[in-house]
């Protein structure tokens, strides 16, 4: 199993998680994130005082997926979350010992 | 002497000593806005405890201090006789010539004193213990305020028949008397507990705008009972004040916002709010006195004036934290002295006020002269001295005993969890 995590612009994560939807993935966790990478922050002016922000809001989506499903559904999320423009974001894939779904106590596959 | 009852102008009084009201709530909210989630009760709650305090004291003595007779101790009213309000509920008891019980007339002048010390809450923010806000309402309201409305509007003596100035001084509804005032005063505090921790290297950024916003809003509907309401009757020049106090403000958005998008590149929401309260401050004194287009003029200098000034505090290294100096005393100050440039008393029915030995004359444009300008900054200037000097002397004093400022600990942990056991939101950074 693998655990894919992406971090994107936060007003792509609906356009994401309907790409998801129709890979077949069934669930998804979505948090609000803040960081920067090769984007940086910005600056922001308060009566007449510029700040900078080094931090711009991201969303952070997680999705558990089956070996097999790791590069179709990373390639969903690219494909859905890209504009082009610079600050788009990264998705990456981790490799997961195991998973348990609450409610019925199942393991590994059957846990998806 | 025995006046009628004038039930219109009574029901108007009232009215607008509920809209004067409501500007202290809405300044807390517009302070709140502006500051970092984890001060935003402390803040909100300097004004809410201007309204406790004073309230009381407004009730118990300080009426008296500012309306009783000149010359109780060479600075206050004689409040003998007016303790508690005694002898103001009396049928016969009006004021004169507008025919409104001097009950309402004492609440509707309450909530300008209220007010006043609350403004200057905004250049304390972040740092300034609770119990030394507190005794430092009590002191400055008691030793500033009721000497100053009482010199001004009490009869005393920077009032109509001044022996200091060449003409009568304008002040309609308090440009020195309450934002001047503030102004002066939140210079002094601000000096004396020093600069936040961060100030000029971190980002203090407002945590709310649309507080800000709404409290703007707030400050602009109170605003109209502040102004016209204090013509103390529904008349023409009420209409008047009414008006300049809708149009003044406008320009003064448009003002504040040029110099945003001339200096800083775009025109922000925090700007419009500020210059809506620019306008306001600026109008306060000449709302009954000039005309529309001097309302103008003046509302658009303060938007401009206001907007440069609040970069002051950065040049000379005064934490002034929520701009009282650049807004209140800045406008208060423009407002003031461009009565000396636009004041238009022909105008029909403008302006009735005059004292028994002088009157005040028309400003520089309106063919008056300098007569008016010299008053008007003569009277500035007092006031800013007497504030500044007494307003230093009761912080330092305060400073000595209890103490003015919270610890470095409590700084950054926020204000509101240590002083007041609460945090605004779940999670306040």
């Amino acid at each position: 199993m693998k655990l894919v995590t992406a971090i994107i612009q936060p007003h792509r994560t609906e356009e994401v998680r309907a790409a998801l939807e129709a890979a077949g993935v069934k669930g998804v966790t979505v948090s609000e994130a803040a960081g920067y990478g090769r984007q940086k922050g910005h600056t922001e002016v308060y009566r007449g005082a510029e700040y900078t922000v080094d931090l711009v809001p991201k969303a952070r989506i997680e999705v558990l997926v089956d070996d097999a499903d790791a590069g179709t559904v990373t390639e969903a999320i690219v494909s859905a979350a890209q504009t082009g423009k610079i600050g788009d974001g990264k998705v990456w894939v981790v490799p997961v010992d195991d998973v348990a779904r609450v409610r019925t106590g199942e393991h590994g596959i059957d846990a998806l | 002497m025995e006046f009628a009852l004038d039930s219109g102008n009574t029901a108007w009084m009232i009215v607008a000593s509920a809209l004067v009201l409501l500007m202290t709530p809405g300044l807390a909210f517009f302070y709140g806005g502006m500051v970092r989630a984890k001060s935003v009760l402390n803040m909100m709650m300097m004004s809410f405890m201007s309204i406790a305090i004073v309230g009381v004291i407004w009730a118990v003595y300080g009426y008296g201090l500012t309306f009783g007779a000149d010359g109780f101790l060479g600075i206050f009213g004689d409040p003998a006789g007016l303790y508690g309000l005694n002898n103001l509920g009396d049928d016969g008891s009006l004021a004169a010539g507008v025919g409104v019980p001097l009950l309402v007339m004492a609440a509707f002048q309450a909530t300008f004193a209220i007010i006043t010390v609350a403004l200057i809450s905004g250049a304390v923010a972040d740092r300034m213990k609770f119990t030394a806000w507190s005794v430092f309402v009590l002191l400055w309201s008691t030793l500033v305020y009721f000497p100053i409305a009482h010199a001004v509007w009490g009869g005393g003596k920077l009032g109509w028949d001044s022996s200091l100035t060449p003409t009568s001084p304008i002040d309609f509804a308090g440009g020195t008397v309450v934002h001047i005032n503030a102004g002066v005063a939140g210079l002094a505090l601000a000096l004396l507990l020093g600069v936040r921790k961060g100030f000029g290297r971190e980002p203090f950024k407002p945590h709310n705008l649309p507080f800000v916003m709404l409290g703007a809003a707030l400050l602009w509907f109170g605003w109209f009972g502040f102004n016209a309401g204090s013509e103390f009757a529904a008349d023409s020049t009420a209409g008047r004040a009414f008006m300049n106090t809708m149009v003044a403000p406008a320009v003064a958005i448009l003002g504040w916002l040029l110099v945003e998008r001339i200096r800083d590149g775009k025109p922000t929401s925090l700007g419009a709010a500020s210059g809506i309260v620019a306008g306001l401050v600026a109008i306060t004194p000449a709302a009954a006195s000039v005309d529309t287009w001097g309302a103008i003029g003046i509302g658009f200098l303060a938007g401009v004036i206001c907007a440069l000034a609040i970069g002051l505090k950065y040049k000379f290294g005064y934490d002034d934290s929520l701009d009282v100096v650049g807004v209140h005393l800045v406008g208060g100050v423009v407002g003031t002295l461009l009565i000396g440039l636009f004041a238009n008393l022909d105008e029909g029915t403008t302006w009735a006020g005059a004292g028994e030995e002088k009157s005040p004359a028309n400003g520089l444009f309106y063919g008056g002269g300098w007569d008016q300008l010299i008053t008007q900054a003569t009277v500035a200037g007092i006031v800013i001295a007497y504030t500044f000097v007494v307003t230093l002397i009761i912080g330092a004093i305060i400073k000595a005993t209890i103490g003015l400022r919270v610890t470095e600990e409590v700084e950054m942990a926020g204000i509101d969890l240590v002083e007041h056991g609460e945090t605004a939101y779940e999670e306040a950074k």
